[in-house]
């Protein structure tokens, strides 16, 4: 815990003031002084406030190293990125066919195509897609949402978010899980940003 | 008691009388030559007679002997010294009070929550550990375990469901027991710390049955652990959808939830830390806690209660020097 930073200034440094309870600098300052302090309690009190330093030092560093150890660096999880098809696979409404192997839905319009994201923006679960019903409903809380994955009932906070979306050179769509766009309430819609739609 | 140490116990018994022996031989050999080989016989026949007494008087009594004693409770003199040093000299029985005040282990008043917490407590230990002998903590295997254990192990079904059944009554339990305390306020001074060592103690039950939720890895774990995460999305500072979340840098992949989940998603990792968190340092953080609950409870003046009171009836009348 010896700073060696605290050398320079502890050399040019004026004598320290006179206090009952020296500061940890003043004990640094105590043990790396030429000068022996006639007074021997003050220099065990500062030895004594060495040790604790470096004791708690030592801990409190292991505590980051231990906190740092639940945060793994390679992860195995499904892959954000994958390609879909062409768009002329997709009928109007909603396709539901990736939703195990993906957790998404593609939906097509009179105009465009776009990828929703199948995670209830109340708290994660998978809405189920209600086709009788016309709405995606959310089978935790009971958030309701229109084909579009506009939230009107329950206790969602915003629209599904929507992933990326782009053509491949083949023509095919790829989708980007990892780049989302989002309609936060209050704030403007990302729906219509580039890539987050594909108009036909 | 050393009359009895001498005649009873084989061992020192036999050490004392070797030690006689050579005594003897010296005082022999001070006299004349001849005697002294007498004398060592004479001594080796004493000490062959004694130990020959003592084996027998061991073999018919050996509830007796110092060993015996020492290992085994035996009956002690009916005084209240000797009760209470029965009950702290004995290191399961050192936390009951030497003495207690009748009315505060009323079961109307305690409703002996408390208690029987920490019996249903030691069940789960006890079939929690059984069930890790056939449990696997990974992805496809856990829930295959359960089926494996709710059909085909013997007695798999009972274990599993004492498990569960009791992890449902523990905290019930604690909250009834804290209900209790809180109604008789037993909170008050000087119990204010033990309070908080019980509160910290419902959190971890808690916290064990939260993380016991996802290791059948079902369908109702798995989502209600996602949602339950999800909740630690929103950690003010540490999570990356709170307050000042963003601002310090927290994205799904290194925030609070990302700690707990080790990953973005509740996966393989997931139920690897729920499975370590559930059944190796919760319990060890409770356990420790729960010691030391027990003994505040003791330190603070036993059972918290209404003012030791003696009815007229049984109070006896004074006897007359």
């Amino acid at each position: 815990m010896a700073n060696p930073t605290l050398e320079p200034g502890v050399a040019k440094g004026q004598p320290a003031p006179s206090q009952s309870k020296p500061s940890l600098l003043q004990a640094f300052q105590g043990i790396f002084s030429k000068g022996e302090d006639p007074d021997e309690s003050r220099t065990v009190g500062r030895r004594r406030k060495f040790v604790m330093a470096a004791v708690l030092g030592t801990l409190s560093l292991n505590l980051l190293m231990f906190l740092r150890f639940f945060f793994p660096r390679a992860l195995y999880e499904p892959k954000t990125k994958f390609r879909i098809g062409y768009p002329s696979d997709f009928g109007f409404g909603v396709d539901t066919k990736f939703q195990n192997q993906y957790r998404i839905w593609v939906v097509r319009n009179t105009e465009a195509i776009f990828v929703i994201s199948s995670i209830c923006t109340h708290l994660g679960c998978t809405p189920d897609w209600k086709a009788s019903e016309n709405k995606f409903k959310c089978p935790c809380h009971g958030s309701g949402y229109d084909p579009e994955g506009i939230n009107f009932e329950g206790p969602a906070p915003r629209p599904m978010d929507r992933a990326h979306v782009e053509l491949d050179p083949e023509g095919q769509i790829v989708v980007d899980l990892s780049h989302v766009y989002r309609w936060p309430k209050g704030e403007p819609s990302q729906f219509n940003d580039p890539g987050a739609i594909i108009r036909l | 008691m050393a009359e009895t140490n001498g005649h009873n116990d084989a061992r020192p018994a036999s050490t004392n009388g070797a030690g006689t022996g050579p005594g003897g031989a010296g005082n022999g050999s001070g006299g004349n030559g001849g005697g002294k080989l007498a004398t060592v016989l004479a001594d080796a026949k004493k000490v062959k007679a004694r130990a020959t007494e003592e084996l027998t008087e061991t073999i018919k009594a050996p509830e007796k002997t110092d060993l015996w004693k020492s290992v085994l409770r035996v009956k002690h003199d009916e005084t209240p010294r000797s009760r209470a040093l029965g009950v702290l000299s004995n290191v399961f029985l050192h936390l009951h009070p030497a003495k207690i005040n009748r009315d505060a282990v009323a079961y109307n008043y305690t409703w002996g929550m408390g208690g029987m917490t920490f019996y249903v407590y030691i069940t789960l230990v006890f079939t929690g550990t059984l069930l890790m002998f056939y449990y696997h903590p990974s992805k496809v295997v856990a829930f295959r375990d359960i089926l494996y254990l709710e059909s085909d192990v013997p007695f798999g079904k009972l274990l599993r469901n004492m498990h569960r059944w009791g992890a449902h009554l523990m905290v019930i339990m604690v909250e009834l027991h804290m209900f209790r305390v809180f109604l008789t306020g037993s909170y008050k001074k000087p119990r204010e710390f033990n309070w908080v060592i019980g509160v910290l103690l419902l959190v971890l039950t808690l916290l064990l049955s939260f993380t016991g939720y996802l290791l059948p890895d079902d369908q109702l774990g798995f989502w209600a652990v996602t949602v339950g995460t999800n909740m630690a999305r929103a950690t003010p500072l540490l999570g990356h959808d709170g307050p000042f979340g963003p601002q310090l840098g927290m994205t799904p992949f290194n925030d609070v939830r990302f700690g707990l989940l080790g990953g973005s998603i509740v996966d393989s990792n997931a139920l690897l830390r729920a499975y370590i968190w559930h059944c190796v340092a919760i319990p060890i953080i409770a356990s420790i806690f729960m010691i030391v609950h027990f003994w505040r409870v003791r330190k603070d003046g036993g059972i918290s209660g209404p003012s030791q009171v003696m009815l007229e009836h049984e109070i006896k009348e004074q006897k007359k020097p």
